[in-house]
């Protein structure tokens, strides 16, 4: 029935459509000279991440990104962590062996790659090619993601004009912890999703 | 509340200014109100002066917009081919009463009854979660602000602060009552910590996801969904299926396009530089996975014939205009009766109902705060003062409205009968004592001082100085 429906709907909504020609105005070019760039991306990066609540570190090895996390609390206490980058820390929930996402549901950890840093907004590109399960960057208590800073991109138009053609499946632009302010106007980090993010910035 | 365009219960018809009272009268919250709304305007003032093309991505959104609208069937079938291939099933709905069956209809197919369902004002408009509610379905909003209103049995009073007239007392009551939450706690983080952990559990528990659409692209046959909790995500990558609901306008050309709208988005809503989630699904998870996307007309077609009001469908639901507006800041979502409140509301509903909401578009002062903030410049202001003529021609005016109007027009086409009006009120207003001029037949004069009457007319001053 659901199949009946939506054919004559789409008829009917596509012949509305074409019973009114509104003439042909264009689809704008953008012109990269008229947008900001950064004199100092990586400054703004942090800035920004820091305004939206996530914590930069920049590091110069998989080494210093281990010894800072064994200081953070909630990491030397956490039981279940995944690593998706064994230079890093081998972890202790193995995805190879999980395939139904629920069993993500009490992992303390998890540490993640980005593709790219964009500095004008504190976000990071994180492929799901890069992730065994896309859950895993919402299900966690706390994140972590390791991003390259010499990829890092100006503004948003850059970072589309990186990613190219999406591939399918999953990408998402994280941009600090989960929050929210649905309490009267109160900024609470940790809604549903990682209550702090960690961002480390490799060379 | 629930009303779609197609519902054969005639609703009574809405009068604003009845509707806000109880709102207007409790000065304190009204006042509340309005400062918390204007504390998210002067955020969003911060981020946009941040941004020194801020114009320019104003003019290329507006014009990207113009341009998908006036192309929309070529973008349909483009974005609709993209998306099959990869994956994605896509459904045509004509109304609001076609897209409820549809999602009902896949739910029935997997024979699932417990929804988790993020933010999505589409599904509003089309009453979605009473209609699976009565058809025995179990649906959750997981944002948090609509999970407030949900459990208090309300609707959202604003399109991206859900429970903005909500005091954190109240939800301290209404967690106290349904999530076993300490009584008399208010504490946001203590309360929003509460919310976090009773959602898990129905996070874990859904059997199906459904999402709203923020932009969808016709060239890769993706869409993007924005969250800062992260609900969304967390809803539609446990289970197998997700829904994701979307206005045919939603639409972009272009993947790049999407840089101009993520940076002007939020920033506009809320005063933060992109939301914490901007989440781009291009098919469903995997082989084993569905992604069901219901493509709604619900009007949209027939907005799109006017010339005068097609830009309303640029709208990219960020709630400035709200935040902004002198009348939606004092009365409060609620008192505006429909999906939509505030500037962008009263020129959407009428557009379904002139009879029933004709009373909103003249619950605006003209300011045009709202076309200035709209960050797809929609022209808000221009096109509430079109409604009111709309409106006049329609002959949907009430009595007391339509003599007052035609008093005044036969009173400006009698140059004689305007200026003895004019000294008759300098006179009387000289005279008359103040129990008498500010009397309750007076409701102009309830709260304010009349001015005081000048010494002569301007006719008068301009005969002796010229």
């Amino acid at each position: 029935m659901n199949d009946r429906t939506t054919n004559t709907s789409r008829k009917k909504i596509l012949e509305r459509l074409r019973s009114r020609s509104i003439g042909d105005p264009p689809l704008p070019e953008i012109d990269a000279h008229r947008l900001t760039r950064f004199d100092d991306p990586l400054a703004k990066f942090v800035e920004m991440l820091q305004f939206v609540g996530g914590q930069s570190h920049l590091v110069e090895s998989e080494g210093e990104i281990r010894a800072i996390l064994g200081e953070l609390q909630p990491f030397s206490t956490a039981e279940q962590i995944v690593s998706l980058l064994p230079e890093v820390h081998a972890g202790n929930v193995d995805p190879s062996v999980i395939d139904d996402p629920h069993d993500y549901g009490s992992v303390d950890w998890v540490i993640a790659t980005g593709e790219f840093p964009v500095a004008e907004n504190g976000a990071i590109w994180v492929a799901g090619q890069s992730l065994p399960d896309r859950v895993l960057l919402f299900i966690p208590q706390y994140l972590a993601i390791v991003v390259s800073r010499g990829r890092i991109v100006h503004n948003m138009h850059e970072a589309y004009a990186r990613i190219g053609r999406p591939p399918k499946g999953f990408g998402v632009f994280v941009s600090g912890p989960s929050k929210t302010a649905d309490i009267e106007q109160s900024l609470v980090l940790g809604a549903h999703g990682c209550r702090a993010l960690q961002v480390f910035l490799m060379p | 509340m629930h009303g779609s365009a197609t519902s054969s219960v005639s609703l009574p018809i809405v009068d604003h200014p009845t509707a806000a009272k109880p709102f207007v009268t409790n000065d304190q919250r009204s006042h509340w109100h309005d400062q918390a709304l204007w504390f998210v305007r002067s955020k969003r003032d911060k981020q946009a002066s941040a941004v020194p093309e801020w114009e320019y991505l104003r003019e290329l959104a507006s014009a990207i917009k113009t341009h998908t609208i006036a192309n929309l069937d070529r973008y349909l079938e483009d974005f609709e081919r993209n998306a099959r291939a990869l994956g994605a099933t896509v459904h045509w709905a004509a109304d609001a009463d076609e897209h409820n069956a549809i999602v009902l209809g896949i739910l029935r197919d997997h024979q699932k009854s417990r929804i988790v369902k993020s933010k999505s004002m589409l599904t509003e408009e089309c009453g979605l979660n009473h209609f699976l509610e009565e058809n025995g379905v179990e649906v959750v909003d997981t944002d948090l602000g609509e999970r407030i209103v949900q459990l208090r049995k309300e609707t959202p009073s604003h399109i991206v602060l859900p429970a903005i007239h909500i005091k954190k007392e109240e939800v301290g009551e209404t967690f106290h009552r349904h999530l076993g939450t300490d009584a008399g706690a208010s504490d946001p983080k203590y309360l929003t910590e509460a919310a976090r952990q009773h959602l898990r559990s129905k996070f874990l528990d859904g059997e199906i996801g459904i999402t709203g659409v923020n932009f969808a692209i016709a060239e890769t046959g993706g869409l993007v969904v924005c969250t800062n909790e992260g609900n969304a995500d967390l809803g539609v990558s446990l289970p197998r299926v997700h829904i994701a609901c979307m206005g045919i306008e939603k639409l972009l050309p272009r993947f790049q396009d999407l840089a101009v709208f993520t940076r002007l988005l939020a920033r506009s809503a809320t005063g933060q530089p992109i939301t914490s989630y901007t989440s781009h699904f291009h098919g469903p998870r995997d082989p084993d996975s569905e992604l069901h996307i219901v493509l709604v007309d619900n009007g949209r077609t027939r907005l799109r014939q006017s010339d005068e009001f097609r830009e309303a469908l640029h709208c990219i639901r960020c709630g400035a205009c709200m935040n902004t507006c002198p009348v939606y800041r004092r009365s409060g979502g609620h008192s505006y009766r429909a999906t939509v409140p505030g500037p962008i509301g009263s020129v959407l509903s009428p557009t379904r109902e002139p009879d029933r909401y004709k009373s909103l578009p003249y619950a605006c002062s003209l300011c045009g705060s709202c076309t200035d903030v709209c960050p797809v410049k929609i022209p808000l202001h221009h096109q509430l003062l079109a409604w009111r003529k709309e409106l006049v021609g329609q002959n949907l005016l009430p009595l007391g409205k339509r003599w007052s109007m035609r008093m005044a027009s036969w009173l400006f086409r009698h140059p004689w009968m305007f200026s003895s009006a004019g000294y008759l009120g300098r006179i009387s207003l000289r005279w008359l004592p103040h129990s008498l001029t500010h009397c309750r037949l007076n409701k102009w004069a309830l709260s304010r001082e009349l001015p005081k009457p000048p010494p002569e007319s301007f006719r008068h001053w301009y005969r002796k100085h010229r």
